[in-house]
């Protein structure tokens, strides 16, 4: 029994899980009728996405992907060997810290289409937005002409 | 790297999300997705990705959640799911 | 909508998970990403790992390749944070129909209201300290975990701990939209000052190896590593000019009057 379970699910389970926490996030984006709430689920899938991305460059038993640092005369670089494999992969890490910067930006954004939507609206529901579209599409009109200055 | 750390990390990991999602007051809402940013944060640092842990720290804490609550503030605090 | 959403979920999650079935081990150090195909040469990570030190001499392999082998990315990663910027003002900032004010513009005298003494006094201390933090991260991106993006946040931060702390009229005195506006444009103009200074030496855009002149420095290597302190610098500026502005924007709806 313990050997199924180390040898079958171990391995394995991170990823699992790593594919849950992005099904979470999609979930809520397609289900929640609160726009809060569907940024949430979108800011969870991100960084479940990235947290995958990142789980791809780990050696085990490696450090940080800082090299030692050893200045001074006695030391000269050329003569110095770096073994990669005692360095975590340092690729999959540059990619995601721009993958993190976009995310909070295109939060922002989207924080503030989700205010002058309340402006105008006065709710956050999308089906009580849909309603109010449908029921008076003047509204629709009149919204869309306040962003034109 | 160690295995044990790392799987009760993930477990506490999808209860957050699970929760953030599920609660109805907003402000508890973002204080819950602070919470999962955190424990991402030191996902990676026991990954061996500590810039990418700093960046996530400093953003997730620091900006991300702020803005969430300032929204919240200028809208409603109550969601209906 | 849910039965859809479940639906879609279950498809999407099946397919991923039948396709983690075939990946390597996490942690194996001889897997594709980390050790390249065999018979494919030498894998790009086992390049940066071991000529990034030769090349620039800067021990931070993160950094070097975000600032110098890929400046280009970081560029426009930089850009990208403008442009956030410039949306958020232009959704919330601009409008053609006047918002009635339903709240009263407090005065922003931070030493009359007896409620901010607790918040206001340790604010007092601690911005400071978390400021000069912010800039020992930028100054030591090369040596530790840090760089010119999480200095940024940390010195944003630090003014909407301000913010929050008194008031939003109180930091705009102190930081006003002109001042981030511009400072955010300067940030990118020395990011793409640089490069365009390599270019009029007459050698590529972001090549930073021929400033070794103008830095009279001993040996190229040394002048991207300084080069690379200076880039880094110009993304410290626009992001901090940046997230402040969000977050002034966002909380006071584009007024810039009261804010939390």
């Amino acid at each position: 029994m313990s050997d199924f379970f180390l040898n079958i699910i171990r391995p394995d389970f991170n990823f699992w899980i790593y594919v849950i926490l992005m099904m979470i996030g999609l979930w809520a984006v397609i289900a929640k009728r609160n726009l809060i709430k569907k940024l949430i689920g979108l800011s969870i899938f991100q960084t479940a996405i990235i947290l995958f991305y990142v789980s791809l460059g780990v050696k085990e038993g490696a450090t940080i992907p800082i090299v030692e640092h050893h200045s001074g005369p006695g030391h000269p670089l050329e003569e110095r060997t770096i073994d990669p494999e005692k360095y975590a992969n340092p690729v999959p890490h540059v990619l995601m810290l721009t993958a993190i910067v976009v995310g909070v930006s295109t939060l922002g954004v989207a924080l503030a289409v989700a205010q002058s939507l309340f402006n105008d609206f006065g709710t956050l529901e999308e089906d009580e937005i849909l309603a109010r579209l449908k029921m008076d599409p003047e509204l629709n009109r009149r919204s869309n002409s306040s962003t034109h200055v | 790297m160690i295995w044990q750390f790392e799987t009760i990390l993930l477990i506490f990991l999808v209860i957050a999300a699970v929760i953030s999602l599920r609660v109805k007051d907003l402000l508890s809402a973002s204080m819950i997705f602070g919470i999962y940013s955190f424990l991402i944060c030191l996902l990676w640092a026991t990954m061996g990705a500590v810039d990418v842990a700093f960046t996530e720290a400093a953003v997730g804490a620091g900006v991300s959640a702020v803005f969430f609550i300032a929204t919240v503030y200028n809208t409603k605090r109550r969601s209906s799911d | 909508m849910k039965c859809f959403a479940l639906f879609a979920v279950f498809i999407t999650g099946g397919l991923l998970l039948f396709g983690t079935a075939d990946f390597p081990e996490q942690g194996d150090p001889h897997s594709p990403p980390n050790a390249g195909i065999p018979g494919d040469g030498v894998s790009i990570s086992h390049y940066y790992l071991t000529q990034t030190e030769k090349d620039t001499h800067v021990p931070n392999v993160v950094t070097a390749v975000l600032a110098d082998y890929r400046g280009y990315d970081t560029l426009f990663e930089t850009v990208v944070i403008f442009a956030a910027g410039m949306a958020i003002f232009a959704i919330l900032r601009v409008s053609g129909e006047p918002r009635k004010r339903h709240r009263p513009i407090t005065d922003s005298s931070i030493n009359g209201d007896h409620r901010r003494i607790i918040i206001g006094t340790t604010c007092r201390l601690l911005i400071p300290v978390i400021q000069l933090f912010a800039l020992y991260v930028v100054a030591h991106g090369h040596h530790s975990p840090g760089g010119g993006f999480q200095g940024g946040v940390i010195l944003g931060a630090s003014f909407i701990l301000f913010a929050l702390a008194n008031n939003l009229t109180a930091a705009l005195q102190r930081f006003s939209e002109k001042t981030f506006m511009n400072l955010a444009c300067l940030g990118i103009l020395i990011y793409a000052g640089f490069g365009i200074f390599c270019q009029f030496l007459e050698h590529n855009f972001l090549d930073y190896g021929v400033l070794q002149k103008i830095f009279h420095t001993a040996d190229p290597q040394m002048a991207r590593s300084h080069s690379m302190l200076g880039v880094e610098i110009g993304v410290a500026f626009t992001v901090t000019a940046i997230m402040f502005a969000i977050y002034a924007n966002l909380s006071s709806k584009g007024e810039l009057d009261n804010g939390l």
